[in-house]
């Protein structure tokens, strides 16, 4: 293909070395080594005041038996929480993130006057700080004060104010409700990438057909933006089942809400247990390994490779 | 008349988007600007222009300085970025080697990361080189978020760059720094400036490291800072103040989004990365 590459193979390798050691080398300092301690930590007693000074515990930071009784994160009921917590906001987020995305996209690809600057303010909650917007939502569903509950009072939706964040039942609703609100755009933009690659005709002829709208895009637009749809929610479950910000700044480290992300922090800085914490942290990689593994199986690699270049490609073409 | 149907309908939903996208700004804005008792009133619009919480943001705290330290966070992060992630790219974009998709996959692995599934060993890595409670630190931390991202965007970009610009070049004796400096440079700014401004917002948005690493008010980035607003007594949220915090740091990134929104829609369907 390149001719230059079969003339001067040697010195080329040497060049590709060249340039990609100091990338590679800042990768393994800022992941490789601390995602490696993080994983030893697990297996050790270490305390964040002295983490040098340690003894290696095992398996005693996962599970233990003593006197008869289950001690570690695994029989640790708090993580059980987190871990329903997480799966729950994930699975509800991310599904209200695709839905949304999907009609936000429609309606961007649709013709109509200041469409550009409607698709720029579509990215404002994007562009906003995750820690400002949950301030903005706390303030908004405040108790006493806030917005929401004045206007669903005035509404008659409503009798009273609702106390949104310190309530069990709807503390997760909130929290899930700012992270849908954020991120949507991200699902729209990729999906109104794809939205401009499905061609004309296909539309025109199921319009001469007098195919309905609805069928049109369940049998047209949808198998066509189905990989670039795929990668979206991909990213965003990665995304979600890492959640820590939303839900610190809203509801701090509360029990109702408390995710995976937060616990393993309590324990390492609250509680300064770094062994105890760490593990707590490896299961979470664990889990989100998992899930990526088990979404990937199900949607076939090949397709969701396919995916990752067409959402490039409409980029191109969207920009 | 459906289409008349239709066109109201688009209407609707156009103005719903827009309200469902702008609304909380407003009402941040609309917050920022009320005085003493008045923040405790709900209202849809503004009565009067009060500067007081701003005022008192800049006076009273180390505010300022959090946002100069974002800033200094944020442009050695960018640069740092794009210098590896430059050089990077052009290695992975135009030498074939072998290994290379496999290193391009454990690129893209790394972000994918938990961030708290590092905290832990970048905690005594930072300790270590005693960077703990300092900018360094952080921007150094950052790369972890910044970097897989910018080699995905970059290594994307220079694949679609025509071969015989570079072809020439080897003609006429050019070596392989020659070319990155002189030819591929010159064609890579726009890919540079999203990649870069894109990795500018999630330094600049970033928290977890920040409020870890950093101990004390003067080392702060701004989301620690408005997360860690107090008032003037503990159990009283200063809310007129926090927005007029959130207004100030946001603005400028509405304002970013709004002057390069073709190119950041662009840059992150490209890397399809997290935002």
């Amino acid at each position: 293909m390149i001719g230059a590459v079969m003339r001067r193979p040697r010195s080329l390798q040497a060049t590709a070395a060249l340039f990609l050691s100091p990338m590679v080398l800042a990768l393994a300092v800022v992941a490789v080594w601390p995602l490696a301690r993080t994983i030893w930590f697990g297996f050790t007693d270490a305390s964040l005041t002295a983490p040098a000074d340690y003894t290696l515990v095992g398996l005693a930071n996962y599970l233990e038996v003593y006197d008869g009784a289950w001690y570690g994160v695994l029989a640790d009921p708090q993580w059980w929480q987190a871990l329903r917590n997480t799966l729950v906001f994930a699975a509800a987020s991310v599904t209200a993130e695709t839905v949304l995305g999907v009609g936000m996209a429609l309606v961007l690809n649709a013709r109509f006057p200041g469409r550009g600057l409607v698709r720029a303010a579509v990215l404002v909650p994007w562009a906003i700080p995750t820690v400002v917007s949950a301030k903005m939502w706390a303030w908004m569903l405040h108790d006493q004060f806030g917005i929401i509950n004045a206007g669903a009072m005035a509404l008659g939706l409503i009798d009273r104010p609702m106390a949104w964040l310190a309530s069990s039942d709807t503390a997760m609703l909130s929290v899930i409700l700012v992270d849908v609100w954020k991120t949507t755009p991200f699902v729209a933009l990729l999906t109104l990438a794809a939205l401009q690659t499905v061609p004309r005709d296909c539309y025109e002829a199921a319009r001469v057909d007098g195919i309905p709208p609805w069928r049109v895009f369940l049998h047209i637009t949808l198998p066509l933006i189905r990989p670039a749809l795929a990668v979206a929610v991909v990213f965003r479950l990665l995304d979600a089942l890492r959640v820590f910000d939303v839900v610190y700044v809203m509801t701090g480290e509360a029990e109702a809400t408390m995710t995976l992300s937060i616990h393993a922090r309590q324990q390492l800085v609250q509680f300064q247990d770094m062994g105890y914490g760490s593990a707590s942290a490896t299961l979470l990689f664990l889990v989100i390994g998992l899930v990526t593994v088990a979404y990937l199986a199900v949607l076939r690699p090949d397709r969701a490779a396919s995916g990752q270049r067409m959402a490039g490609h409409a980029g191109e073409a969207g920009g | 008349m459906t289409r008349y149907a239709a066109r109201a309908g688009l209407a609707f939903a156009v103005a719903l988007l827009l309200i469902w996208s702008l609304f909380p700004l407003y009402y941040a804005v609309l917050t920022s600007m009320e005085s003493g008792s008045g923040v405790f009133q709900v209202r849809w619009w503004p009565d009067a222009v009060d500067l007081g919480n701003y005022r008192a943001l800049f006076a009273g705290s180390n505010f300022g300085r959090s946002i100069l330290n974002s800033i200094m966070v944020a442009t050695l992060v960018v640069a740092a970025s794009l210098l590896l992630g430059l050089t990077a790219a052009h290695a992975l974009g135009r030498i074939r080697f072998r290994g290379r998709r496999l290193l391009l996959m454990a690129v893209l692995a790394v972000s994918m990361f938990p961030q708290v599934a590092v905290l832990s060993g970048m905690f005594t890595l930072i300790r270590g080189l005693g960077l703990y409670n300092s900018l360094w630190g952080l921007a150094l931390a950052y790369l972890l978020f910044t970097l897989p991202f910018t080699v995905w965007v970059l290594t994307t970009f220079i694949r679609e760059l025509p071969v015989e610009i570079e072809e020439a070049a080897i003609m006429d004796g050019a070596g392989p720094f020659t070319i990155l400096i002189r030819i591929f440079l010159p064609l890579m700014w726009p890919a540079m400036a999203t990649t870069g401004l894109i990795a500018f917002i999630i330094a600049w948005n970033e928290f977890l490291f920040a409020l870890t690493f950093t101990l004390t008010d003067t080392m702060r980035t701004v989301p620690v800072a408005i997360a860690l607003l107090t008032g003037a007594s503990q159990y009283e949220l200063p809310w007129g103040m926090i927005m007029a915090a959130s207004v100030t740091v946001t603005l400028p990134l509405v304002a970013l989004v709004l002057v390069f929104q073709r190119r950041l829609v662009a840059g992150l369907t490209a890397g399809a990365v997290k935002g």
